[in-house]
């Protein structure tokens, strides 16, 4: 068991997301950063998909109630058991009494701490991803409060005695504040006029502060939609269209004033074009960032999203290498 | 690789990023092209597709979700090619359906407070959400809106945005089909289970959230729940599917208030009834075929 004597700015329970039902609504969830949670796992020997704690801006004090070993990823942030500073991207022993707080955060937005043998909430629907819009997942379907007690599962054996390791710079991920972010063009983009298509991928935006598991507004400049008789059914303004799915990623821009780039709690569809969609491998990088650090998209092929995304599938796994072979 | 793919009937697909498929069926919204979507993700659904981890049809496009650790998103185009193809022959325009009856308490007092205090987002600040859409659509008072509402059944067109929801399209003869337009800018809270109504279309608010839909009234019988799964929710936590039909029936409190009791009792009975939409029949007689489907409710 795991005390929450302080729950954070809004921490919640996430995995690696439940699938299956996006047809009838329900987002994948899980961790917005998954390269980071499943870094996390990975360090303390848990699978990549198991639950971890999602941290954002601010994170928790915890207390453990059994020896363990934990691990924290994502954001640069400054962490400590008892008092004293531990290193991030770093496998490391808790004891049984020991207090893990988190302080500020330098740079990225969520952090994610795995814990040997995972979070034990109960899965709904295949998942312990906490989906807060419909109270599902996680703890009761909220962010952690004051006082919640968090079931760890049992770790294998042959981790808890893992030693201590780091992860290697290059496997680490490090928030800037400018990045550029990989696009796939298509779904409604043919509606966007010529001007509007260069400009989505030759200019800078700006995350705003409205940016959360939901989605991400982007601010900058206006695009504008081709003129054309608007299709019964899809409202009166140039951005509407008879409502259609949402990829998780996909971008769109309400009347063109703003970007909406829809992220791991997604709706799954509504009533705006849809103008191309930020690879999976780059909605990682995207949760990291905050107001007002900036991003510019490059249009990519449907081929090299899939490369980017096989690399990440062979960064994670040249990790677990690594460790095999000092362990 | 072109952005866009065409397929033999018109459907125009494309990638979202690397997880996703989108194809465009139609851009109007009309209810044969809904039928092919239904026909076309059911096939999908049935060639049971490795990789493909979501279906998700919606008025006239669909969505695939593929795990590209199992399989190629790119190999499913010549796939769905096929599928397209096959299903261009098939003029056949029948689901099998369901029926469900839907009791609400048009004009209620927790609707109503809410859509008060969003006065200064809304087209006609002067007007509740019912007199505004009793007005636009030529009615002279709101018991005729909600009797042109509530006598004439629905059917589930787009199943999603969030768990629960179903857009719902009236099977009315052309010149009968209600409009009103979204909120100027979204409502910050609905209640849940109100029910609201834009563009054509009715839904009831599976949860307490953000909408811009008119708001008509409250249903007493949930769409959404996790935390007392009876009747249909012991299966599925969310009640709608697409092609689902249904009966706003109007309700006054006293009844409202006995079905709220039952609900929280979990012995609520939800009345549905099996049948077979044909869209043929229903063009042919749009006034008389739907008063025949409603006699499938028990």
């Amino acid at each position: 068991m795991i005390t929450v004597i302080q729950p954070g700015l809004y921490t919640t329970v996430q995995d690696q997301g439940r699938f299956g039902f996006y047809g009838v609504g329900f987002p994948p969830s899980g961790s917005m950063d998954l390269y980071s949670s499943a870094v996390a796992n990975i360090l303390v020997g848990n699978p990549a998909h198991a639950a971890v704690l999602e941290t954002t801006f601010v994170g928790p004090t915890l207390e453990f109630e059994r020896n363990g070993r934990i691990a924290v990823t994502g954001a640069t942030a400054d962490i400590t058991i008892d008092g004293v500073s531990i290193q991030p991207w770093t496998s490391i022993e808790i004891k049984k009494g020991q207090v893990l707080a988190f302080g500020g955060i330098s740079a990225g937005v969520r952090n994610y701490l795995a814990i040997s043998g995972g979070i034990g909430v109960q899965p709904v629907m295949g998942s312990r991803s906490t989906y807060v819009a419909s109270n599902l997942g996680g703890v009761e379907g909220r962010a952690l409060l004051p006082g919640d007690r968090l079931e760890v599962l049992a770790d294998s054996e042959s981790h808890t005695n893992r030693n201590r390791f780091e992860t290697p710079e290059y496997l680490r991920v490090s928030p800037l504040q400018h990045h550029v972010i990989r696009i796939v063009p298509g779904l409604c983009n043919y509606l966007l006029d010529s001007k509007s298509q260069q400009l989505l991928t030759a200019e800078t935006f700006t995350v705003s502060t409205e940016a959360n598991r939901t989605g991400y507004r982007l601010t900058g400049h206006q695009l504008n939609f081709i003129e054309r008789e608007q299709p019964f059914g899809a409202g009166s303004d140039p951005s509407n269209v008879v409502n259609l799915g949402y990829p998780v990623g996909s971008l769109q821009a309400p009347s063109g004033t703003e970007l909406i780039c829809l992220m791991r709690d997604a709706v799954t569809g509504g009533g705006y074009a849809t103008l191309a969609t930020v690879i999976s491998v780059d909605l990682d990088i995207l949760a990291q960032m905050k107001f007002p650090e900036t991003v510019s998209f490059e249009a990519i092929s449907m081929e090299a999203a899939l490369q980017l995304r096989a690399q990440r599938g062979k960064r994670l796994q040249s990790l677990v290498e690594l460790i095999d072979a000092v362990t | 690789m072109d952005t866009y793919t065409e397929f033999v009937d018109g459907a125009q697909a494309s990638f979202g990023g690397d997880e996703f498929i989108f194809v465009e069926v139609a851009t109007d919204m009309d209810l044969e092209a809904t039928l092919r979507v239904i026909a076309l993700t059911d096939s999908v659904a049935a060639a049971e597709i490795s990789g493909v981890t979501d279906i998700c049809p919606a008025h006239v496009s669909y969505m695939l979700r593929v795990d590209p650790g199992i399989r190629d998103p790119r190999d499913l185009l010549p796939i769905l090619a096929k599928i397209h193809k096959q299903k261009a022959k098939d003029s056949k325009l029948k689901i099998e359906s369901r029926i469900i009856e839907m009791p609400i308490l048009y004009q209620d007092p927790w609707s109503h407070e809410v859509l008060m205090r969003f006065r200064d987002r809304h087209q006609d600040p002067t007007l509740t959400d019912l007199d505004y859409c009793s007005r636009i659509n030529g009615f002279s008072s709101a018991p005729e809106f909600i009797h042109a509402h509530s006598s004439r059944l629905h059917i589930a067109t787009f199943v999603g945005f969030m768990p629960g929801n179903a857009e719902c399209y009236q099977l009315v003869p052309s010149e009968m089909q209600l409009q009103a337009p979204k909120y100027v800018r979204p409502r910050t809270d609905t209640p849940d289970r109100a029910l609201g109504f834009g563009g054509a279309f009715s839904t009831i608010y599976p949860v307490q959230g953000a909408g811009g839909f008119q708001l008509l009234g409250r249903c007493a019988a949930p769409v959404y729940e996790t935390k007392k799964p009876f009747g249909p929710f012991e299966h599925s936590t969310v009640l709608p599917k697409g092609g689902d039909i249904f009966q706003y029936r109007s309700i006054e409190m006293a009844e409202y208030e006995d079905i709220r009791s039952r609900v929280k009792a979990g012995t609520y009975q939800y009345r549905i009834g099996t049948l077979e939409f044909d869209l043929s029949q229903f063009r042919e007689d749009p006034t008389g075929y739907p008063l025949t489907l409603a006699e499938a409710l028990p």
